[in-house]
């Protein structure tokens, strides 16, 4: 890479409040993007890798966040001296940026156009007409269909997929040299994720734009980055050019996290002879029906989906969002009413069964969710969550204290967990907890509705160890609900893949991978970053 | 949109009836003869009887609610016991200054509540953000009569600024209208400014760490526009249904706030209309204001698809 770099960070510092479990959240980074490279920074959570990006746009929380130290030179400019006039002629024009949640980082109440349109309003002198032809025009190269309609839909009209492409649009109409993009395929599913990085790789080669991304997944660095920064709790551990970090890292923080990428080839697995703990037949769920004075519109959220989970064996259910997998869970779970078709747990069939006489059952299946910091109560200990199951079900509160202490030593956390609250432990030790919670309940069937989706590897890595085990140990059957192929391909004795409600694909895990029969899988797996890249092949 | 509008005011027939039961035999289950106090002191029960026969008020109670229902069918509400007119003329004449009022206070309450909500909220946990919050909870807290008193004491006597009390038709020329309604209007509002600019600084609040904030940052909007055009709008929604509320429970702050400044209005004719147990005018102004409060509901729930194109009917 040559001439001056388009970013250049030297040394940045940026303090913490006080009482925060360090010092500073970035110390003493260094780094550099030039015109025409994407750069990643790739980090597990709380290695200060957003802090980085927030600081070069200057969108730290003010007062709460401070940069001490260093500069942060854009184009030969420090924006860290920057007045905040100058900062905000700087954003939209020389740097721009794109986030994580295209779902919530749009105004759900200006059309998309406008919002496009905005950044125009902001920093030219543009008459209206110009601006409208301006906006078409990026919408069109962001590959958008029929741009002229879609410039007076609001965001919740259009799909997460097409949300992030506006958010591109907006952030490079004005071409500016540095698009700093901070997850921006987190929250997206495989296929169109693979679509946002070979958009955002086009546009950058065409207009020759540096890119900083950031990302916490090695396949999305494998495929998009030309250089890669690797960061841990507020440093840079390790960098230089993507191939030689990813093929022959010389840390062991970095050799860690790229060894705890899950590999897309399974093991063959034996395929388990245990009873069949839980069955469906022709389940359903059908959304919908229309009012007195509307048309009718039903949408068919799972549609005669058969399945069956033996004891000892882990069904996975794979598939985007709208397939229709998280339904299919929560009608097991009877956490909803499916419209048609049977459960059968044990002898009976659970799926019309009224509250009342379904209690019994409630306890056998059981479901572990997929946000940790939401599925336990803030103003309640680990141990009333983890006790109040069992109790409601006739165990004395001295022995459902007893049993709690023995699942938290099984899932790793130290029994004196029992009188704190959730808010003290991290993302990785309360999916711990609400594995414990589960298991309080002797269950037949663990639900798992992707549940370490919200993890960071190196933590994934071990929860789905902890997951495995415990099957082994309580002869479980466990389904496992996620989006994520590698995940699955760990964990899953077999797989069933659904779309749009419908299971298109099921078999053993390592058949569906290996010699997919269906187009849909065969997309879902082409799709998946990094696979040209074969993570895990030495694991 | 059509269907649903007709089908809200097809559902107010039912709300007015059961209004309209409810305020008839309250107002025959409390104490205090209509005729009596017609007939004054010195009359003697022959005489009262007479004047009770007159109204019609010997007839057994669900004979006159009939009667009276089927005249409000009609289109006729009646004579008042009272005031010898009849009631449609009695409240047609006290509708300008209710009216004026009302609507002036809430104009008022709005223009200061939210820019104060939306500037608290901006300069949250500064001093600004306490003064304000200090205000609001002053407003809430001193009664209506006491905000009064004292605004007359120092605008109308010590400063001699506007009249003590008294009303001026908007016939009569605009400057003494706005003139003689501008302390009652802004006594009126203090409680909605505190209410309003509550809702709007924790409504606001709540936007304002939303992502598609941090977004218009990023590219390089100014403040105040991400405060009243990204975040406002957001926040709108819980901010139009206190004002909404706040209109509808204007009409009993009406009522002693017109007595305060002697305005002839609805509020006045109530408080007379009590007092002289003048059941159909106390019957006409009751249904009249929930049917006021019927429509502020329903124009409030419309309101919410122009501000948020998430929500349809």
């Amino acid at each position: 890479m040559q001439g001056e770099p388009v970013l250049d960070i030297r040394s940045l510092t940026v303090r913490l409040p006080g009482g925060a479990d360090r010092m500073n959240a970035v110390e003493e980074v260094s780094l550099s993007v030039h015109r025409n490279e994407i750069v990643c920074i790739v980090g597990e959570s709380g290695s200060g890798k957003s802090v980085t990006a927030f600081t070069v746009m200057g969108l730290l929380p003010k007062g709460i966040l401070v940069p001490t130290g260093g500069e942060v030179l854009l184009e030969g400019e420090d924006v860290l001296k920057a007045t905040p006039q100058r900062l905000r002629d700087l954003r939209g024009t020389r740097m721009a940026m794109i986030f994580q949640e295209p779902m919530t980082a749009l105004n759900p109440v200006l059309t998309i156009g406008d919002q496009v349109d905005e950044v125009l309003r902001i920093h030219t002198q543009l008459g209206p007409r110009e601006r409208k032809a301006k906006v078409i025009d990026i919408m069109a190269s962001i590959r958008l269909p029929d741009p002229e309609r879609l410039f007076d839909a609001y965001p919740h009209q259009i799909s997460g997929g097409q949300r992030q492409r506006i958010m591109i649009a907006a952030a490079l109409v004005l071409d500016p040299a540095l698009l700093i993009a901070d997850e921006p395929t987190t929250a997206l599913d495989v296929t169109t994720q693979a679509q946002i990085l070979a958009l955002i790789k086009d546009l950058q080669r065409r207009r020759g734009t540096g890119v900083l991304f950031i990302t916490h997944d090695f396949g999305v660095v494998a495929e998009i980055a030309d250089r890669v920064v690797v960061m841990q709790n507020g440093r840079v551990v390790e960098q230089g050019p993507a191939e030689a970090v990813l093929r022959r890292p010389t840390q062991p923080y970095t050799r860690m996290l790229i060894e705890a990428v899950p590999s897309l080839e399974p093991k063959p697995r034996a395929a388990i002879a245990g009873p069949v703990a839980v069955e469906t037949v022709g389940l359903s769920k059908i959304y919908g029906g229309g009012g007195l004075f509307k048309k009718e519109r039903t949408v068919r959220a799972a549609d005669n989906v058969n399945l069956a989970v033996r004891r000892g064996e882990t069904l996975g259910i794979v598939g985007e969002s709208g397939s229709g997998k998280t339904t299919v869970a929560r009608c097991i779970a009877r956490l909803i009413a499916p419209s048609s078709g049977a459960i059968r747990l044990k002898d009976a069939d659970i799926a019309s069964l009224p509250e009342r006489r379904l209690r019994p059952y409630r306890r056998r299946i059981q479901v572990v969710f997929q946000d940790p910091y939401r599925s336990l109560n803030p103003r309640r200990t680990v141990g009333a969550s983890i006790i109040e199951g069992p109790m409601n079900f006739g165990l004395s509160e001295r022995d459902a204290l007893d049993r709690a202490r023995s699942l938290l030593r099984l899932v790793g956390l130290s029994p004196d967990a029992l009188e704190r609250y959730p808010h003290q432990f991290s993302g990785g030790q309360r999916q711990r907890i609400a594995i414990a919670r589960a298991l309080a309940m002797e269950p037949d069937v663990l639900i798992a509705d992707e549940a370490v989706s919200a993890l960071d590897v190196s933590v994934q890595a071990q929860v789905l160890d902890l997951l495995d085990d415990i099957k082994r140990r309580f002869d479980l059957a466990v389904l496992f609900i996620t989006h994520d192929l590698r995940v699955a391909a760990q964990i899953c004795d077999r797989i069933m893949v659904m779309e749009k409600g419908i299971v298109v694909e099921d078999g053993p895990t390592h058949r569906v991978f290996n010699a997919p029969e269906h187009p849909y899988t065969r997309a879902l797996l082409d799709a998946a970053p990094g696979r040209g890249f074969g993570f895990g092949k030495a694991a | 949109m059509l269907s649903y509008i007709l089908r809200r005011l097809v559902a107010t027939v039912p709300v007015m009836l059961i209004v309209a039961v409810l305020v008839f035999l309250m107002l025959r289950l409390t104490p205090g003869d209509p005729a009596a106090i017609i007939a004054g002191d010195n009359a003697n029960t022959e005489q009262v009887a007479l004047i009770r026969t007159r109204l019609g008020l010997d007839q057994p109670i669900f004979v006159q609610f009939f009667i009276w229902l089927g005249n409000i069918l009609r289109g006729d509400f009646g004579e008042s016991f009272f005031f010898k007119k009849t009631v449609a003329e009695l409240i047609l004449g006290r509708l300008e200054p209710t009216l004026s009022l009302a609507l002036f206070t809430i104009v008022i309450a709005v223009a200061v509540a939210v820019p104060l909500g939306v500037l608290a909220a901006y300069k949250q946990g500064t001093w600004i953000d306490r003064i304000v919050m200090g205000f609001s909870v002053m407003g809430f807290s001193v009664p209506v009569f006491v905000i009064g008193y004292g605004l007359i004491y120092l605008f109308a006597i010590k400063l001699n600024w506007v009249p003590v009390q008294g009303y001026q038709p908007l016939a009569q020329g605009f400057g003494g209208f706005i003139h003689r309604l501008i302390l009652p209007s802004v006594t009126l509002a203090v409680i909605y400014i505190a209410l309003i600019a509550r809702m709007t600084r924790a409504s606001v609040l709540e936007v304002l760490g939303e992502d598609y904030i941090r977004t218009a940052r990023a590219k390089g909007q100014v403040e105040i526009k991400i405060l009243f055009r990204h975040a406002l709008k957001n926040a709108a929604v819980p901010i139009v249904t206190v004002i909404g509320l706040g209109i509808a429970l204007l009409i009993g702050g009406v009522v002693v706030t017109e007595s305060v400044y002697t305005i002839p209005g609805l509020g006045r004719l109530t408080v007379d209309a009590v007092l002289a147990r003048d059941y159909p005018t106390i019957q006409a102004v009751i249904l009249l204001f929930s049917l006021v409060y019927v429509l502020i509901n329903l124009a409030v729930d419309l309101l919410y698809t122009l501000l948020d194109p998430r929500i349809r009917y």
